[in-house]
């Protein structure tokens, strides 16, 4: 039934990229150029498209609650368990592994100049700053933006949210805003937890293998540590928690065609979030260089 | 345009219009839904080619034709999510089509829809389903709400299920689960998109019992989009045939039973002979094979 893939694609469009104020002709660009042309004008099409989801998601985060709309807080609450809470184990896991393993491949160079307790401040400066935003950020994206593109773009298939926005309850109220906000609370939480947990792991192996002392070990790690550090990391994390949310509910509100879309859409998603979250990553890594 | 073969009212005492300017209001009942001239194309491909459409309070409206007639384009139209290309949609003495947001949100709280899927909510419970919109739209408190679900699943016959999650319901009851929502806000107008479409007949008629009821104890409009025509004729006050975008013949199911229109006896029995065609292709066959190397 062609007439339905239609007007599916037309009410997504209408709910999410803004086709209504006019902005975009998301689905098929059959007017775009030729050759190079096309995927430039296809990706300035997402652009837009996901910045005006994060716009409307703003806009009933930030003002709608104002306009006698309230936050869904049990929805917040709900969708900080499912990525907060839930994701604790793993991230616990790799970051205590990451840990240790920075401790050995930098004592391992370290040795050479004699220099192996400075391998305490280079792991807590590396977590702070880089390592421990970066790994939370990258195990939550694998986890939630699949989850949110599986979640939301199975519900798109089914016209729940159509259904939704028929029942006059707003789709990105509904369901993004909560999402957004938990991933924007939760990942910072876990990046605290990175942080540590890495630390932990890098004292554990740097007090026993390598043989630093043990209180040597602490006040160097403090000693390095700098609150500024840490501030950055988390700063960074907001940022990389603001991507993935908005990825997975992007990519959700585009899929079309039944269950291969939402898989296709899945993996698209989870890639898109790891690449962006690293490019943003460089980008905020040099910003700080250069100006903090 | 398009003639509708519907031969001219004799002793019905609805009259029938086919696309002829400003309405002339009929002698009973009175018009909710008017729609004028509606156009809206996909892409350069036109799907709704100057609708005229008059949907009667009260009553239950049928709206049919083949797949890719435009139907659902109407009907998302009709529920506004679309926006059309040019054209009106009167409800109630307003234009829908020119509502902003917050008149929208009004507008679809005065109506339910009944989605082909019945489109619940798979991670709510039946009862959170129904309870939705009226936590959503109302102050009403917990108490009440329970009560208003077990009514409306009362209507429906369900009331056993409310503690049960939408996946493990059949098809049939996940539909009239979905039908309960839709009138869990009172609502002046039910639109059902196929809700008999993918159910076997015996639970089929058990959904167009229920939209029959719903129409003569409650004397709620509805408008069915279907392609169902042995529940279209059982279930309709008025019936309108849409073919290629446009309205191709409206009137009671007595008329269009009787219309001499080979395109509308052609859908109304299933022929596969007609002015309908089979093939849909646009290029000449031969030109086209010849093509392939």
């Amino acid at each position: 039934m062609s007439g339905r893939s239609d007007s599916v694609a037309g009410s997504t469009s209408d709910a999410v990229s803004g086709n209504r104020k006019g902005r975009i002709s998301s689905g098929s660009p059959t007017g775009a150029g030729p050759g190079l042309l096309r995927p430039a004008v296809l990706f300035l099409q997402h652009l837009s498209s996901i910045t005006f989801l994060f716009q409307e998601t703003l806009r009933w985060l930030l003002i709608k609650p104002f306009q006698g709309k309230p936050l869904r807080v049990k929805a917040i609450i709900t969708q900080m368990d499912e990525v907060g809470v839930k994701s604790v184990p793993i991230v616990f896991l790799v970051s205590f592994f990451i840990g240790i393993i920075l401790v050995l491949q930098t004592a391992y160079q370290l040795e050479k100049f004699g220099a192996t307790n400075y391998a305490a401040s280079l792991a807590s400066v590396a977590l702070t700053r880089e390592l421990g935003p970066l790994l939370a950020a990258i195990v939550v994206a694998g986890r939630v933006s699949a989850a949110y593109t599986a979640e939301l773009g199975t519900m798109m298939v089914t016209e729940e949210i159509l259904a939704l926005e028929v029942m006059a309850i707003h789709p990105i109220a509904y369901l993004v805003v909560p999402r957004f906000l938990a991933m924007v609370v939760m990942l910072p939480c876990l990046t605290v937890m990175a942080d540590l947990v890495g630390m932990i792991g890098g004292y554990i192996i740097g007090t026993t293998t390598v043989g630093i002392r043990s209180t040597l070990y602490i006040e160097t790690t403090l000693d390095a540590m700098l609150l500024k550090d840490i501030l950055t990391g988390l700063a960074k994390s907001v940022v990389f928690a603001g991507i993935i949310a908005m990825v997975g509910c992007y990519m959700a509100f585009i899929v079309k065609g039944g269950a291969e879309g939402v898989g296709k859409a899945t993996m698209i998603s989870v890639v898109t979030s790891l690449i962006l979250i690293i490019l943003a990553d460089c980008f905020f890594t040099t910003i700080f260089y250069l100006f903090l | 345009m398009r003639s509708g073969g519907v031969t001219p009212p004799q002793k019905t005492d609805r009259p029938v219009r086919r696309n002829k300017g400003p309405a002339t209001s009929p002698r009973r009942g009175e018009i909710i839904i008017r729609v004028r001239n509606l156009v809206k194309s996909f892409d350069g491909r036109v799907v709704l080619n100057g609708i005229n459409l008059d949907i009667e309070r009260g009553k239950i409206t049928a709206i049919m034709g083949g797949s890719g007639c435009g139907k659902s384009t109407l009907l998302r139209h009709l529920i506004g999510v679309l926006r059309p290309d040019s054209g009106e949609i009167w409800v109630k003495g307003k234009d829908i089509t020119k509502f902003n947001e917050s008149e929208m949100e009004q507008y679809r709280k005065r109506f339910g829809m009944l989605f082909q899927g019945g489109a619940l909510l798979n991670s709510l419970t039946v009862k959170d389903n129904i309870a939705l919109p009226l936590r959503e739209h109302t102050q009403l408190d917990e108490k009440i709400i329970g009560m208003i679900v077990k009514m409306k699943l009362e209507l429906v016959g369900l009331r056993d299920f409310e503690h049960l999650k939408p996946s493990q319901l059949s098809g049939g009851m996940q539909k009239r689960v979905a039908l309960a929502r839709a009138l869990a806000l009172d609502p002046e107008i039910v639109f059902y998109d196929e809700p008999t479409s993918g159910l076997d007949p015996v639970v089929g008629g058990v959904i167009d019992q229920l939209i029959m009821d719903l129409s003569h104890r409650l004397h709620i409009t509805s408008v069915v989009v279907t392609h169902d025509t042995r529940s279209a004729f059982k279930i309709a006050h008025k019936m309108v045939v849409l073919y290629r975008g446009k309205v191709v013949a409206e009137g009671t199911p007595e008329q269009i039973q009787r219309s001499k229109d080979p395109l509308v006896q052609q859908f109304i029995h299933g022929r596969p002979d007609g002015p309908i065609p089979l093939r849909q292709s646009s290029r000449d066959y031969l030109e086209d094979l010849m093509d392939m190397e």
